[in-house]
């Protein structure tokens, strides 16, 4: 008799924990969910060491020189401190309890069907194929640390525009590879830049020729599954004269309880009077360290234009910059945050203006909710000589309730007298008036303090493609709804 | 139903922080009526409607009102809007970021408590906007941004004539809106009460000039938080003539000595 009782208990528990677990995911988060592992091809050991730089190099039958690349990324991780600004979190991060890389299949495929099945199952229900269908001109997906999708529509091809995983890059086009990558972010930059050179994996490679103007975007999607997991990709992006790309990425990762890293490198190369346009909703669970170095060059009359949205991760460290090298080049750095519960979103933005008449235009919006942070931290300079030079940062930040926080770190390094510079800076909360206004329509509280805050944002969502801002707003309303009660 | 007054409104009292601004309104509004509220500066008017639409911050002490027989003082402000109070605003919000076309469609579908396709609201939109001389553009911008006066108050009467409630507010309706502009506002208005003929209405100004447009069935002065004489039309015509100094001389309250 005790032991039927005992294991109807048991099944008790087992289905209550079942429950309640999906009950999170489907309130929190809806990409919390994870993959069995036991089909992957390799799995190094937890924490880093030179032996597995080694090994990463090796399985992936690297040049020397790239091996040298990685050893001497290696030492200037291990030599940098850890950063003692932004966020006492980073703290927290237990180097030597991360997975530094895992491979997940054999190769990388060009058809979904190919990709094997609990992974391509999973990027189905993250939607990636349907919407590759539908509005994008070539996807890569990875999974872990590398690869395992990607695909180019032949047009695009037959004009000469590459558009590869970062691995194939480096096998197929070394010569770029090499002239190119470390030169806008070298990898003693900080700290991440150097563990990301060390152990980098995946990413994208992408080279558009001379006048070439992509006008479908290409996507990548970036998902982490294991628990302790490093992702380390990198990207390299290079529009050639007069060239144009849009390049969107997303990604996700299941809800542990212990914690993910997540450190990217990703460089753009805009060359004269070219326009490279780089989009991220950036949507990790809330137990992933979101640790990402992005930087541009702009040469003369090009743009570069960045639309960040963060909305997930614990801790997002982030300030994607612009270098404005030839004259009359242009950078823009549009960015959302969100910041929940225990969650630090400290993004911002960094120009620098290296000639004359170059101009910038940065925008932040940020909303802190249920004892959240968002943080902007920001720099403009202005190198001396550089005449002309237009900039405009406006930092709007929206605080839902009296426990969350919002700062705002601007520098201005201005050594040039023949300019204009902006700042502007703003918090609010959502007024009593507003609220009032919205509800003698009808709409219920809980509407339209939802309305407003896709207002606030508004700016930002317009930017993206229809079928992102739709996204968009439905992960914010996920956000607003999981945090009530 | 429609035995119910629309409105009914037993010895009011507002306060506004520590302050009583409301000291003991009553008022009957029967389904169809039209009343206005006329009164100087500072005597109440406002207060009562943002009152009724149920403002946070104007405070009930006593008193009650009924909405079509319904304790409206239980209500939220969003229900008293889903069974049809609305109030218009003589300064309505800017929300920046939320197109007017957003905003006029969720609006639609509390009051409806049902979706409403787009097709199907984009056929009313133009037909209630047309009513008012609007442009097709405007639904494209920013909830009140840049909206000119003329433009705020035509857009309060647009969602009137959406929201189709059986009783409106209008309070000063008619403020910053030039000669054209009033007309046109007016208009809209008789027209959305010619559709619907049971709507109450309780029109608050300050001038005479609105109600040359809207002819209102019974006219009321406020005063120092009181109604202190109702009467018809030719109230307010005398009012226009003699300006509130006949409602203070007769009606101040004589200081305490």
């Amino acid at each position: 008799m005790a032991t039927v009782n005992d294991a109807l208990n048991e099944k008790r528990t087992q289905r209550d924990k079942t429950l309640s677990e999906l009950n999170d995911i489907d309130r929190d988060y809806k990409y919390g969910f994870h993959d069995p592992e036991d089909k992957y091809v390799f799995k190094s050991g937890k924490g880093l060491t030179e032996e597995i730089v080694r090994k990463i190099s090796a399985m992936k039958n690297e040049p020397e020189w790239m091996l040298d690349f990685r050893l001497r990324a290696l030492k200037l991780f291990n030599d940098k401190p850890m950063p003692q600004w932004g966020s006492e979190m980073l703290n927290d991060i237990d180097f030597n309890n991360i997975h530094y890389y895992v491979r997940s299949s054999e190769k990388q495929e060009r058809n979904w069907d190919d990709v094997p099945e609990d992974i391509r199952k999973t990027f189905d229900r993250l939607g990636i194929p349907e919407a590759e269908q539908k509005f994008l001109a070539g996807v890569t997906a990875q999974y872990e640390s590398e690869v395992v999708y990607h695909s180019i529509r032949e047009d695009l091809e037959k004009l000469g525009v590459i558009f590869t995983d970062m691995d194939s890059g480096l096998r197929e086009y070394p010569e770029i590879v090499k002239k190119y990558m470390g030169t806008v972010i070298p990898s003693g930059d900080n700290k991440f830049s150097a563990l990301n050179t060390a152990v980098w994996s995946g990413g994208s490679f992408i080279y558009v020729p001379k006048g070439v103007k992509v006008e479908i975007p290409l996507q990548a999607y970036f998902r982490i599954n294991t628990e302790n997991m490093g992702q380390f990709e990198r990207t390299l992006i290079i529009a050639d004269e007069g060239s144009s790309v849009h390049y969107i990425e997303g990604c996700t990762a299941p809800t542990y309880s212990t914690d993910s890293l997540h450190s990217a490198v990703v460089e753009l190369i805009a060359m004269d009077g070219a326009k490279i346009r780089y989009t991220t909703i950036q949507n990790w669970s809330n137990n992933v360290y979101n640790l990402v170095t992005k930087r541009a060059i702009a040469h003369a009359n090009a743009t570069v234009e960045w639309v960040d949205g963060n909305l997930g991760s614990k801790l997002t460290m982030k300030y994607p910059a612009v270098w404005l090298k030839g004259e009359g080049a242009r950078g823009e750095i549009l960015s959302i945050a969100w910041a929940g519960k225990g969650q630090h979103q400290d993004a911002g933005a960094k120009i620098m203006h290296l000639a004359p008449n170059t101009s910038s235009v940065v925008t932040s919006k940020s909303i802190s909710k249920d004892g959240g942070r968002t943080s902007y931290r920001g720099l403009i300079k202005v190198l001396p000589g550089c005449h002309g030079v237009k900039s405009n940062v406006r930092c709007d930040a929206l605080l839902m309730d009296a426990h969350s926080r919002s700062d705002t770190y601007p520098t201005m390094q201005i050594d040039e007298d023949n300019v204009r510079v902006e700042h502007e800076a703003t918090v609010s909360k959502i007024s009593d008036e507003q609220l009032f206004y919205l509800m003698s329509r009808g709409l219920s509280d809980e509407e339209a303090r939802l309305m407003i805050v896709n207002g606030f944002i508004e700016e930002f969502t317009k930017e993206l493609p229809m079928e992102y801002s739709v996204e968009l707003n439905k992960l914010i309303q996920l956000e607003m709804e999981g945090s009530i009660g | 139903m429609s035995q119910q007054p629309a409105l009914h409104i037993r010895d009011l009292h507002v306060t506004v922080g520590e302050k009583e601004i409301l000291k003991g309104v009553d008022l009957v509004i029967q389904a169809g009526e039209k009343h206005a509220l006329m009164g100087p500066n500072g005597s109440g008017k406002s207060t009562l409607s943002y009152a009724l639409m149920g403002h946070p911050n104007y405070k009930i002490t006593q008193g009650e009102v009924l909405f079509q027989g319904e304790n409206l003082l239980e209500m939220g402000p969003d229900e008293r809007a889903r069974k049809g109070l609305f109030l218009a605003f003589q300064y309505p919000m800017v929300i920046p970021g939320v197109k007017v076309f957003q905003f006029l469609r969720n609006m639609l579908k509390a009051r409806r408590g049902r979706d409403v396709s787009v097709k199907e609201f984009r056929k009313e939109l133009n037909e209630k906007m047309s009513l008012l001389d609007m442009k097709q553009e405007f639904v494209r911008r920013y909830l009140n941004e840049g909206f000119s006066g003329g433009e705020k108050k035509r857009h309060e009467i647009l969602q009137m004539a959406l929201l189709e409630p059986s009783l409106c507010l209008l309070d000063e309706t008619d403020s910053g809106l030039d000669i054209d502009a009033l007309r046109i506002v007016c208009d809209g208005i008789n027209a959305v009460a010619a559709k619907n003929t049971d709507m109450g209405m309780l029109i608050i100004t300050h001038y005479q000039r609105m109600l040359n447009y809207i002819e209102p069935d019974f006219v009321h002065i406020l005063f120092e938080g009181k109604i202190v004489k109702s009467g018809t039309k030719e109230l307010a015509l005398e009012l226009e003539a003699h300006g509130y100094e006949l409602i203070e001389n007769e009606f101040r309250q004589p200081a305490q000595v």
